[in-house]
């Protein structure tokens, strides 16, 4: 066990995200014997589907969860930015790339309230971010008039935004163009945690917020940016989901963050805050989208898939615990 | 020595309810080590807040090299020149050294952070100061010594004139010590100005030039150190006159049985080879400087802490203690220093407080017997006199001699027998303080044994049989009351082993 603790292979990618990726592998090649129907790339491109909005989702939290604080509001903002920018599109004809737009600033300013509630007003980020998950989705329902949104199919002279995350061409074949975006993002934003002043304040004030802030740096404003950037990934899953699931029920989306959270802390990151891994984190929701998409497949439901998923994050945590026990 | 660098005058500090700091004044010259001493309270650690821009002073100027100063953030006293090595270490175990140190002002490349570039920037600091750690390795991982390096490798990181050491070598080995007294020899050589806070005698006659002494938030005096000697300091230190008359002789009857006796106590750092008795009727005093290790013990009796090694015999049985339930059922109760964390729940009621370590006592079938629980804590309201409308008032809402007085009715209504009184008095007021100081000699008087952990000088002549002093971790000295002087405790509780 020492030895394969000192491994450099082991070493450089980290205990959990070793067995995290183990699993994962693990996983997929059982769904993959169990049902050879399931190891096809179609099957893919459906684990890829289910990816989107939760993996966009994950990044954003990991880096609230890298302060040491959580956003429960992401799923309800999810759903409210799909309701409201696609009942902008559909009842008020508004174009598409202006929908597109709508769709992230409304993350973006969920996240800039949850930010200022929580560094400026001195909330506790659990409480904070329960409100305004509770806000999120009401208003969301209000403005729509409770009313269920279906976005513009692909037909439609404006339907060209589903290819931003899927192209089906002449010959039947599907190009998972949102796995690109997906992956695109999650290195921008690894670049972000780890090579950026941005990234490195909100590591530092995780780890330890009065040395951080003794250092002259103004720890309000990135535990703000934290948020912020949490909320605009909301926007973004609301705008993956809807292109993928296309209709959008009011007062939806409650419980999906604890998908991405899950993802998250699956992947390495910490819930005590100091640390973040976006790798990690992108091994983590795609556990979860495998098991989503994997599970039917050999016949079990999807109240199977959150037993599943619940298993692996235990024990995935567990190893790092485990392996942790003796420091600080 | 140079010219002088900082001339803090006239400063002047209070806080609520507190006068910390009564026009204090400092005077530091470059190239030279300067000692901060005084009892704990006396007021150095809010001088040094001040001058490093954490707090801000109410009157007095603060002149360095020449020129008037106003530090309101962390950052201008920085960008002056001043850093300071804290006693807590300011740290991000989760970052690596590197970036650690350079917190705050990462180099850039590109637009992005250039950690190769910190690390080998680092490198070098550690070569200047002629120690090796490894830049890229995780904070966490370091022991207690070599992240204070880190901290001293921050200081002189950036455009240093004048580092404060708060009491740094409190947590370092022998050799570790060595090691920073050689980076301080050369920062002095550099022509740095150094301000140097320990409790350590030797430490102090050491490594410094001057020694600026406080007491109770007011400037003592300014010596030469090598032109004096520790009684000297010793003398500035203390040099109160005591009001109350301090106890005489000790109210024990020979040969009293040992109620409590300690064997080889050790725990982590600050509790190592404790022995001690406790007699029938005692008042034990322990008495030292703060991080003395006098909590740590008690919380170790207590059964809060682990113990590695030792023995602990209540009358003269050995005691398994390992969980503060077991220390309760030996009739060992504690009186936290820190009663509104530890010891009280005050969002609770008088009587819920009273009953709280033996409510199983109260239970009648599945239900809490409140009738009976108000009916005691009526009974110990009234002989401890306690302060409140009714046994059914919110702690909250009583004074602090108060609250310390429910405290004691709990441990009472528990019939314990060997109390721990941690700080008894700190945060209360003179009239409730001898209220409990009368109490404290009834419990003795009826058959009780206390422990009184106290960093008040008069309130350890006033109240102990005997005393025990502690420096880090061990005793340092044991003296019958009839012998004991300030200055005698003193000497005890600066003595490095």
């Amino acid at each position: 066990m020492e030895k394969l603790k000192n491994n450099p292979v082991v070493k450089a990618i980290g205990t959990q995200r070793l067995v995290a990726l183990l699993a994962l592998i693990v996983i997929y090649g059982v769904f993959g014997l169990m049902n050879p129907r399931f190891a096809t790339y179609n099957t893919m491109v459906n684990i890829f589907d289910a990816s989107y909005y939760i993996g966009f989702m994950a990044i954003g939290i990991c880096f609230v969860i890298a302060t040491g604080g959580i956003d429960l509001s992401i799923g309800t903002v999810l759903t409210m930015s799909g309701l409201v920018a696609g009942y902008l599109s559909v009842n008020k004809g508004f174009p598409m790339w202006l929908t597109i737009i709508i769709c992230i600033l409304i993350g973006m300013i969920f996240g800039l309230i949850n930010g200022l509630l929580v560094a400026k007003m001195g909330l506790p980020p659990f409480i904070a971010t329960l409100g305004t998950m509770m806000l999120s989705k009401g208003i969301g329902s209000i403005i729509t008039g409770a009313q269920s949104v279906t976005w513009k199919s692909g037909s439609d002279p404006e339907g060209w935004y589903r290819c931003l995350f899927k192209i089906k061409t002449a010959g039947g074949l599907l190009i998972p163009t949102g796995f690109v975006l997906l992956i695109a993002a999650a290195v921008i934003m690894a670049i972000v945690l780890n090579k950026t002043k941005t990234g490195r304040y909100i590591l530092s004030l995780g780890s330890n917020k009065e040395a951080t802030r003794l250092s002259g740096v103004n720890v309000d404003k990135y535990l703000v940016i934290a948020y912020i950037i949490s909320g605009t990934f909301a926007g973004i899953a609301g705008l993956a989901y809807s292109t993928i699931y296309s209709t959008l029920l009011p007062g939806g989306g409650a419980g999906f963050e604890m998908d991405a959270i899950a993802g998250v802390v699956i992947g390495g990151t910490s819930m005590a805050g100091g640390t973040g891994t976006i790798a990690g984190t992108m091994i983590g929701v795609f556990i979860i989208s495998v098991l989503k998409t994997g599970l039917p497949f050999v016949g079990l439901q999807t109240h199977y898939q959150q037993v599943a998923t619940g298993l692996v994050l235990v024990v995935a945590v567990f190893a790092d615990v485990y392996r942790n026990r003796k420091k600080y | 020595m140079g010219d002088v660098m900082l001339r803090m005058k006239g400063i002047d500090k209070s806080f609520p309810g507190v006068h910390a700091l009564d026009h204090v004044d400092l005077e530091v010259k470059s190239g030279e080590v300067h000692a901060l001493m005084g009892e704990n309270g006396a007021g150095k650690s809010t001088l040094m807040k001040i001058l490093t821009g954490i707090y801000s002073k109410d009157s007095g100027t603060i002149e360095f090299e020449g020129k008037e100063m106003e530090f309101t953030t962390p950052k201008e006293a920085q960008d002056t020149g001043i850093a300071i090595v804290h006693q807590e270490l300011n740290m991000m175990n989760h970052l690596t050294v590197a970036q650690n140190i350079f917190i705050g002002r990462e180099m850039m490349k590109g637009g992005l952070i250039d950690d190769s570039q910190m690390n080998r920037e680092a490198k070098k600091l550690f070569d200047r100061l002629n120690i090796d750690i490894n830049p890229a390795e995780t904070m966490g991982n370091l022991t207690v010594g070599r992240q204070q390096m880190c901290e001293i490798a921050k200081a002189i990181s950036r455009e240093v004139k004048l580092i404060v050491f708060d009491e740094p070598s409190a947590a370092l080995t022998e050799a570790e010590i060595e090691e920073l007294f050689k980076i301080i020899r050369d920062l002095r050589a550099k022509g740095l100005g150094i301000v140097y806070i320990s409790h350590r005698m030797d430490e102090i006659k050491v490594i410094t030039d001057r020694v600026t002494v406080m007491r109770d938030g007011s400037y003592v005096g300014t010596l030469i150190t090598k032109d004096s000697t520790k009684d000297d300091i010793i003398n500035m230190m203390v040099g109160r006159v005591i009001y109350e008359t301090p106890k005489q002789v000790s109210n024990v009857p020979e040969g009293a049985p040992v109620v409590l006796k300690v064997e080889h106590l050790n725990a982590g750092r600050l509790v190592k080879d404790v022995s001690f008795e406790l007699h029938k009727g005692e008042i034990l005093g322990f008495s030292g400087l703060m991080g003395a290790g006098r909590t740590e013990t008690a919380r170790v009796i207590f059964g809060a802490d682990k113990k590695e090694s030792g023995d602990i015999f209540i009358n003269d049985n050995k005691a398994e203690i390992k969980t503060t339930e077991d220390a309760v059922k030996h009739g060992i109760g504690y009186l936290s220093e820190d009663r509104k964390r530890f010891g009280l729940v005050i969002q609770k009621t008088v009587a819920e407080n009273a009953s709280m370590a033996s409510l199983p006592d109260f239970i009648q079938g599945l239900f809490i017997d409140q009738e009976k629980e108000q009916r005691e804590a009526e009974q110990y309201v009234k002989t401890l006199n306690i302060k409140t409308p009714g046994v059914d008032q919110l702690v909250m809402n009583l004074s602090g001699g108060n609250q310390q007085k429910v405290v004691i009715a709990k441990w009472l209504i528990k019939n314990c027998d060997i109390l721990i009184f941690d700080e008894p008095t700190r945060g209360i007021d003179v009239g409730a303080k001898s209220e409990i100081y009368h109490l404290m000699n009834e419990l003795v008087k009826q058959g009780k044994s206390i422990i009184m952990i106290s960093s008040e000088m008069t309130e350890i002549l006033r109240m102990s049989d005997r005393v025990i002093v502690m420096c880090e971790g061990r005793i340092t000295g044991e003296l019958p009351i009839e012998e004991v002087t300030q200055e005698r405790i003193m000497t005890a509780a600066t003595l490095r082993n």
